[in-house]
């Protein structure tokens, strides 16, 4: 059973490929849906036995790379860590495989993409049940793939696939430090095992590695190396450039890969290898400052932006932000809460968005919505909830896990725990501003579409709405379901060994121990926010043009996303093929060729040539080099005569 | 009973009777071609199946050589027919057995002039490849190594594209040279030692002086082969030129002489020197990784972007050889056997888009995907893994290249780890240009979808690149041996291994 939790996707993902060639669309829905479905109830049982039973199991399948003492196994590790993924995992894809049936119902190719869902959930399953880092980069390459092909699932347009392209190569980047990561860890513990690295990360707290020519402490190496991968797959300020262009993707696909799992991984990882980081204080140092400014940055984007699906995204870049401080100030428990309420409440933002986008044909841009939270009060409802468990408002999820967070944060009281605190604290004012705005956008105003889009405007089929009912619990219930679970007086005998903090980390503890204006800020800021949203966009239409106006150049540098891609391509991307080009020209034809190959026969061609012109086919040419010879020849005889007689 | 028979010999020459037999066809023009392709589909295949008993009867846990054979050639020289295959040169024998067939197929309809006499090309090319890889006599593997050239040379030269005859010559010039060095090289140890047979030779040691010039006498030849940097440009001129079966089979295992070479003899019998010059081969290296890539995202034709990225993936090869660690060198064995078939797969995919629009030019297509849905699956596979994504054979090779790479340099793992930033970006942009978005020209329209014959071309290609992905232990469990003795014999030298274990 623990087994095929993981391997049921896998064969859905197969059949449905092989049926995508068959134009048997239907069938393919229903066999990923109940390979998901069967995979989604074994995990309630192992989430059961493992992690409130607290009994992890590991499950050994065979041999794959060995070479020397370097070993890489595949083997599936079942924690309390992964049990709480595996929920989160098969939960939010089950749910958006049904609703898929519903919102790509008018695409030629459901079967592939069906197919391409399961594949992901697949390798999403892998990297969360890994037992070494080369599987979890097994699986985190796999997501990458997976996502890279759902991005680009319209391929025949052209923003679909430079987005998918983007998204890959921008990960590989993080890869290139993920590998480095492997090899650095590999190298100090001689494995790549968890339970190795885990059991004996203490031994290596003092030891310094040479990397580069530079003698550095060895766990910090690994940390931020790895940390580095974590940056490409959660959309890390720095690395994040490729969340938004993924956007291009069906809706689906955006709200179980760009939402809740896979941009989480990074985070899954910094708290898979809490028993490593402890020992590596400016690794968490980094990653907190990283997070802490993700998450002030995307918020700041995020309510500028005007596509509907980019709001949530930067949003989602933002929320990341939160879990990696979390993560950084030693409260692993706080992240993993907020990665699994946020899976649920913006999973359900997503697919409600999608519903809106779906009603409206296709339309995703703001400024053509509003007006029609009467014609689908069902998505709007949804909207509602979802944009309140992400705001944190009292007894919605995000109100518990966010709070949480902010408060570890302050009660880390470090440095860099309080620049976390202050940015957070930020960001939860504007992301209750970015949500009313676009709630308010949306739905509510002038109609803004167009006259047919209006005409045909419709409610999602019960196979779209029942999905975002039980994201909607999800998002309603998760919070004040899980708070005693996973950060409770208690949470250690849940959480067991998989995940590890040093007695002096005290930040969860002290989180519930904070002063009476912690606790209370984020809910003023976030109320204080909507309210600001609803004077602007409700009551003072012409307000927000005129404070952008007032604001130009900050106004234009969030609109423009700090422009960081811009500058990826002044300095990455034009260079590249500049530079391949002339090398290629200078280095290879003229240089190497010029001075090798060519150079030699052109060499040889006009040497021969010369030759050739004294073969003139003149006779008196040929007589005078006869005589000239002879005369040669008769005088070095004569001379040599001379010498004898001498 | 395998024992018994003199099996390495009949492999070798197995494809040599088919081409005598095709000499011996008499008839009709196309009946000729017609009965020439299929009898030189059925001797590569049987000697496939042959090849195979190799790898039955082979034992991995003895390291040394297995199916040896042995004759007198000439007497009293010190040189003799010797023939035999370790852990090392056995998976080459299957590689090249492997892929003939599967070229013979790729040319079945592309090649349509001269058919018996291309066929007689590939049949000595099968037996000289083969050839070279089993032969234990330093005067045999010569001749193989350069009698290798010839069928190459012939079929660029004739069956090649428009450039063909520039593209042959460079092809000769470069290889040549090296190789005269090399026969030097050879010269001056058989003075020395007396016989040219490889186990004797691998055992002697040689002066610290002497291997240094043996060492890059060698490197001359070798480098050529692999090919490194600065000595790589005849690799695109030749692919381009070349029919599509002849790029697959350049690729496939031409390309993997130089280092087959490198770990044969270089490390074995130039221990100090392979260790002294260590660093010259990974700034070599390094640049051929980062330079080709960069040059590769230039090109506009797609067989010189797939020329440049084997350039690219071959630095990896040489990177793990000269860390002089096990995993190093298994992973550029691994390497070497994977890029063999995805470059292999990938020189066909472009065969089969050649084969319908007749240009290599990227900017012709566009959207392929659409017409082309079961191409574009294989495709898309071959190309992730040539980028070496997990799961596919091609991610097992840089890894443990670089597991080695770290423990010579993090300089040089950190430097060669930009290639998997810079492989991913030119690989995911040729098939973007080629495969995605929509159609611009009309002719793509009418691109017959993938025939059950380059099916099945790919099939079993795609399925072993998954299966080494998955389960690579079933190749590195046959080199392991092998590849350890190959480190004892260089650390017994007395050489400082970079790093122990």
């Amino acid at each position: 059973m623990y087994s095929s939790i993981v391997f049921l996707p896998l064969i859905g993902s197969v059949i449905a490929g092989f049926l995508s060639f068959y134009n048997r669309d239907r069938v393919a829905e229903l066999t990923t849906i109940a390979c998901l479905l069967l995979s989604f109830l074994f995990s309630i049982i192992v989430f059961a036995e493992v992690a409130i039973g607290g009994k992890p199991v590991t499950v050994d399948l065979a041999r794959w790379i060995v070479s020397g003492d370097f070993a890489a196994h595949w083997r599936l590790r079942f924690d309390t860590l992964t049990a709480v993924m595996l929920i989160v995992v098969t939960g939010v894809s089950s749910m958006v495989h049904i609703y898929s049936v519903g919102y790509m119902s008018h695409d030629k190719a459901r079967a592939r993409f069906m197919s391409y869902l399961s594949f992901f959930t697949f390798a999403m399953l892998m990297l969360v049940t890994s037992d070494n880092l080369v599987q979890l980069f097994f699986g985190w390459e796999g997501v990458g793939v997976a996502s890279y092909l759902l991005i680009g699932f319209w391929y025949k347009k052209d923003s679909a696939h430079i987005a998918a392209m983007k998204a890959f190569v921008v990960n590989r980047v993080g890869d290139f430090g993920f590998a480095l990561g492997i090899l650095a860890i590999y190298h100090i513990f001689g494995s790549i095992d968890f339970d190795v690295i885990f059991s004996e990360a203490g031994l290596f707290s003092k030891t310094n590695i040479s990397f580069l020519g530079f003698s550095l402490p060895a766990l910090e190496v690994a940390g931020i190396l790895l940390f580095i991968g974590a940056m490409g797959k959660s959309a890390q300020l720095g690395l994040h450039t490729w969340l938004p262009d993924a956007m291009e993707g069906p809706t689906p696909v955006s709200a179980l890969i760009h939402a809740a799992t896979m941009v989480t991984a990074g985070v899954f990882m910094v708290c898979r290898l809490s028993p490593m980081l402890e020992f590596a204080p400016v690794s968490l140092a980094v990653i907190t400052i990283v997070g802490g400014t993700t998450a002030i940055f995307a918020a700041t984007v995020g309510m500028t932006q005007f596509d509907i699906k980019r709001v949530i995204a930067y949003s989602t870049c933002s929320q990341l932000g939160y879990m990696f401080f979390a993560a950084g100030v030693s409260a692993y428990p706080a992240a993993m809460f907020h990665l699994t309420t946020h899976a649920f409440f913006k999973a359900l933002l997503f697919l409600g968005a999608g519903s809106v986008i779906h009603a409206l044909s296709d339309e995703q841009d703001l400024r053509r919505m509003g007006g029609i939270w009467d014609k689908i009060p069902l998505t709007y409802m949804m909207m509602w909830i979802g944009s309140l468990a992400l705001a944190g408002f009292p007894f919605f999820a995000g109100f518990y896990s966010k709070d949480m967070i902010l408060e570890a944060a302050y009660a880390a009281h470090t440095g860099v725990g309080n620049y976390a605190f202050w940015m957070g604290c930020m960001a939860a004012f504007l992301t209750a501003f970015y949500s009313w705005r676009l709630l308010i956008l949306a739905f509510h105003g002038k109609p803004r579409a167009s006259a047919e889009a209006m005409a045909h405007i419709h409610e999602s089929p019960k196979v779209m709405t029942i999905p975002l009912f039980v994201l909607a619990l999800g998002a309603i219930f998760a919070g004040w379901l899980g708070y005693e679970m996973f950060v409770g007086k208690d949470m250690m005998t849940f959480w067991g060994e998989s995940i590890f903090i040093l007695p002096w980390n005290q930040a969860m503890e002290r989180a519930h121990h904070v002063p009476t204006w912690v606790k209370l800020l984020p809910i003023m800021l976030a109320a204080s926010g909507v309210a600001l949203a609803v004077l602007f966009y409700g009551f003072l239409p012409g307000m927000p043009g005129r404070v952008a106006a007032a604001f130009r150049p900050i106004y234009l540098f969030f609109f423009n996303k700090w422009y960081f891609d811009e500058l990826y391509e002044r300095v990455f991307v034009g260079p590249a093929v500049r530079i391949g080009v002339l090398l290629w020209h200078r280095g290879d034809k003229h240089i190497i060729d010029g001075f090798g190959p060519d150079g030699m026969s052109g060499l040889v061609y006009r040497v021969s040539g010369y030759c050739a012109r004294i073969q003139s086919g003149f006779v008196f040419h040929y007589v005078l080099a006869m005589l000239v010879g002879v005369v040669i020849l008769v005088t070095w005889y004569y001379l040599r005569m001379r010498g004898i007689g001498g | 009973m395998i024992g018994a028979w003199p099996i390495l010999s009949i492999v070798t020459f197995l494809p040599l009777f088919g081409a005598l037999f095709l000499l011996l066809i008499r008839g009709e023009g196309e009946v000729v071609a017609q009965n020439a392709r299929h009898v030189t589909l059925w001797v590569t295949g049987f000697t496939f199946l042959v090849s195979l008993a190799l790898l039955i009867g082979f034992d991995p846990k003895m390291p040394g050589y297995q199916f040896e054979e042995k004759a007198e050639w000439l007497p009293g020289t010190g040189i003799g027919y010797h023939m035999g295959i370790d852990g090392i040169s056995m998976p080459f024998v299957l590689l090249s057995t492997f892929l003939t067939p599967l070229a013979i197929l790729a040319s079945w309809r592309s090649i349509k002039s001269r058919v018996r006499e291309y066929m007689i090309a590939f049949l000595v090319l099968e037996t000289m490849m083969i050839g070279m890889f089993v032969s234990l006599d330093m005067l045999m593997f010569y001749l193989f190594f350069e009698a290798v050239l010839i069928p190459m040379f012939i079929i660029i030269g004739v069956w090649g594209g428009a450039r063909r005859v520039y593209a042959a010559f460079k092809f000769f010039l470069y290889t040549l040279l090296g190789s005269v060095l090399m026969l030097v090289c050879i010269l001056a140890m058989y003075i020395e030692v007396g016989t040219t047979d490889i186990p004797i030779l691998t055992a002697y040691s040689f002066g610290v002086g002497m291997q240094t010039w043996l060492f890059l006498g060698f490197l001359a030849s070798f480098a050529v082969k692999v090919p490194m940097w600065p000595v790589h440009t005849w690799l695109p001129d030749a692919h381009v030129e070349a029919p599509t079966a002849g790029s697959m089979i350049l690729a496939g295992v031409l390309l993997k002489m130089g280092g087959y070479g490198f770990i044969r003899f270089s490390l074995p019998m130039f221990p100090h020197a392979s260790e002294f010059f260590s660093p010259l081969i990974f700034a070599m290296s390094i640049i051929a990784v980062i330079y080709t890539s960069l040059v590769a995202l230039a090109q506009s034709d797609m067989k010189k972007l797939i020329a440049y990225s084997s350039v690219a993936h071959m630095g990896f090869v040489t990177i793990g050889i000269f860390t002089l660690t096990e995993q190093g060198i298994a992973g550029a064995m691994f390497q070497m056997i994977s890029h063999g078939l995805v470059s292999a797969a990938l020189f066909f995919c472009v065969g089969v888009v050649y084969d319908r629009l007749h240009t290599r030019e990227i900017s012709a297509y566009g959207g392929v995907a659409a017409v082309m849905p079961r191409y574009a699956v294989f495709f898309m596979f071959m190309m992730l893994a040539s980028v070496g994504l997990p799961g596919t054979s091609g991610f097992v090779g840089e890894l443990l290249v670089l597991v080695g790479a770290w423990k010579a340099s993090t300089w040089v793992a950190f430097f060669t780890a930009t290639g998997l930033v810079l492989g991913a970006t030119y690989m995911l942009w040729l098939y973007r240009r080629v495969m995605l978005g929509g159609i611009i020209h009309e002719k793509v329209h009418d691109m017959e979808p993938l025939t059950q014959r380059e099916f099945a071309i790919f099939l079993p290609i795609t399925v072993i690149v998954l299966w080494f992905g998955v389960y690579p232990a079933s190749l590195l469990d046959l080199m392991v041996g092998s590849i350890q003795l190959v480190i004892d014999t260089v650390s017994s030298s007395g050489v400082s291994l970079l790093a122990q274990n």
